[in-house]
């Protein structure tokens, strides 16, 4: 397909005083995972619920897989599949049964339906649990149930709203793996996150959104060279503090910052883990014993620091001019 | 893969398909979890119980001769519209459950009809309603109950009670998808639903009530529709002097039409709303 597959322009949609969606523009080819990044309560779940046709914007236009979803919202649910936030998967129902009523419900006659719910769970790897009640799954093996159910009608693109979110690393693996099979096939993905390294893993492309605006968009790479890479962080006991920042200085060529609140002392480091150990050396040779110090990758709450000024979930600063919004805007 | 074609329209072949999926669905889950359907039983028959054997005795002098000296002949015709009003309660229940799981917003993702959600809910809880009035004329018939008129007619008055229910799930389900949440769907439903089951003709006659409530009693759906069951059943010599049988049954089908013209398209609107 040529042009883009999911497109959205000026996607405004505001819940009585709060803006979730601010005008919102993202674009992206077919046969990639593309993701939106971004703390509780930017928008995401309120973007993808446009785009799956679950709710209707105030302005702004969105088109998936060619077909405007707002002018033909029916045509445009044959192409998508979606997995939300919450596995909504039926408890009392085996998950063969739970995926063959998607598929039905898909357009697919009974047979079809069948064989097409064998291929999926077989995919998932839920063959062998094909056929008991949901109720007893793990909620790692719910998720890739509401995720088989999501791919019954061969969409042509996926949206999954935090797939991993609240599951354990090894079922997050699992996921991932599967999600990176899917884009292999052909398959589009389009999922949100509030993990960095979930994007970074994932997505050939991100948009970071905070308060209903996508705020950058690019690789993965691209937004970690806006961030500058690993720093250490370290705490000392107050005497020795200031020999302790004159010495990070020395060595790292940085300006090391010092937060008191915390009274952690932060430095880029610029050459990874070499930096850390010329950091130790050097204060070493000054008698200097750190209480705790660590070289750490950027997080979600550095972006959002580096490129908004101020912290992921901290929403305090604004609220003088703008509504405190819920934590979920669902 | 091969992609499946876009459709613009659901057309009504594929409405009805997707309707019988839904209600498949939903019945199975009475199915699976047998407790559901057990403890929507276990609360009629308390009832037909307690107001038989406690009650049954004092009552039994103010009631008609038609129901052959026995309060249970009375009773039951009663206990069925109760049950009724108040299975048609489980729709609310059933639709914000599903509503808070996500179940609802996957259903709305998909190429299927928009209907098949309400009306698949509405009949399963029909179905399921027709189920437990069985049961409960079961054990009516066990401790006692027989009717007083012919198979036919009692068929016909479950019949009545049955549109009834029908036209009060979607009262239910308009309820139900107003408050959105489970808890407070349980007290949205059964406070209104409760003293509303007491001043009517269900338990015992209208005529010792006070005037102003016996007005309102006399008049409303459960009474009337309580009454077109008691004529079918136990004979026009059930009913008020100047009643018959025939006018009881078409009050209580046109109280059914009536509520359902009224509360299935507002139903629809607040699904719609409810949802973007």
């Amino acid at each position: 397909m040529s042009g883009p597959i999911v497109e959205a322009e000026g996607v405004v949609k505001t819940f009585g005083p709060i803006r979730a969606l601010d005008g919102v523009d993202i674009s992206f080819e077919a046969g990639i995972i593309y993701g939106l990044l971004g703390p509780n309560g930017a928008g995401k779940t309120t973007l993808i619920r446009v785009l799956t046709t679950l709710i209707r914007p105030d302005a702004g236009t969105a088109r998936v897989a060619g077909i405007d979803v707002l002018a033909d919202p029916t045509a445009a649910r044959t192409k998508m599949g979606l997995a939300g936030q919450f596995a909504a998967v039926d408890d009392y129902l085996t998950g063969r049964e739970n995926v063959e009523m998607v598929g039905r419900l898909y357009g697919l006659g009974r047979s079809d339906a069948r064989r097409r719910a064998a291929e999926v769970l077989e995919r998932i790897g839920l063959v062998d649990a094909a056929d008991r009640p949901v109720r007893t799954y793990s909620g790692g093996m719910r998720r890739r149930l509401d995720l088989a159910a999501s791919m019954v009608g061969r969409p042509q693109v996926l949206f999954l709203d935090e797939p991993t979110t609240g599951i354990d690393p090894r079922s997050r693996i699992d996921i991932w793996n599967l999600i990176q099979d899917l884009v292999a096939d052909g398959t589009t993905i389009l999922l949100t996150t509030q993990y960095l390294d979930e994007a970074d893993q994932l997505a050939a492309r991100v948009a970071v959104i905070d308060r209903g605006r996508v705020i950058t968009e690019g690789t993965p790479s691209e937004l970690k060279d806006k961030l500058g890479g690993a720093v250490v962080e370290l705490t000392v006991t107050d005497d020795c503090r200031d020999q302790t920042l004159a010495a990070l200085a020395t060595v790292t060529g940085e300006q090391p910052t010092y937060e008191p609140s915390t009274k952690k002392i932060t430095v880029p480091a610029p050459d990874g883990a070499r930096t850390l150990m010329a950091v130790v050396r050097s204060l070493d040779n000054s008698q200097i014993v750190p209480d705790d110090i660590t070289l750490r990758k950027p997080t979600l709450d550095d972006v959002f620091l580096a490129l908004t000024g101020h912290h992921a979930e901290d929403q305090t600063q604004t609220s003088a001019t703008k509504p405190r919004r819920s934590r979920r805007i669902r | 893969m091969t992609a499946l074609p876009a459709r613009s329209r659901v057309g009504l072949a594929q409405a009805v398909r997707d309707t019988a999926v839904i209600t498949k669905r939903n019945l199975l889950r009475n199915v699976r979890l047998p407790q559901l359907l057990l403890f929507s039983t276990v609360q009629p028959v308390m009832f037909l119980l307690l107001f038989n054997y406690v009650f049954g005795g004092a009552i039994g002098r103010a009631i008609p001769p038609a129901a052959g000296g026995k309060y249970i002949n009375w009773l039951i015709p009663g206990l069925v519209v109760q049950v009724a009003t108040f299975g048609a309660g489980q729709t609310a229940l059933g639709l914000t459950e599903d509503l808070s799981k996500g179940v609802i917003d996957r259903f709305r993702s998909l190429p299927m009809a928009r209907s098949a959600v309400l009306a698949g809910r509405t009949m399963s809880d029909l179905i399921r309603n027709g189920l437990i009035i069985s049961l409960m004329l079961g054990v009516g018939f066990l401790i006692g109950f027989r009717y007083q008129t012919d198979f036919v007619r009692l068929v016909a008055g479950v019949a009545v009670a049955l549109a009834f229910t029908y036209a009060m799930s979607w009262v239910m389900a308009a309820i139900g998808l107003a408050v959105k949440n489970p808890e407070a769907a349980q007290s949205a439903v059964f406070l209104p639903v409760f003293p509303l089951v007491f001043a009517s003709s269900v338990f015992v006659p209208t005529q010792t009530m006070p005037d102003w409530l016996r007005v309102f009693a006399d008049n409303q759906p459960i009474t009337v529709t309580t009454n077109a069951l008691r004529g079918l059943i136990l004979g026009e010599g059930a009913l008020l002097p100047g009643q018959t049988v025939e006018g009881q049954i078409l009050a209580a089908l046109a109280w059914a039409a009536g509520i359902l013209a009224v509360f299935a398209p507002l139903a629809v609107r607040v699904y719609r709303r409810t949802v973007s």
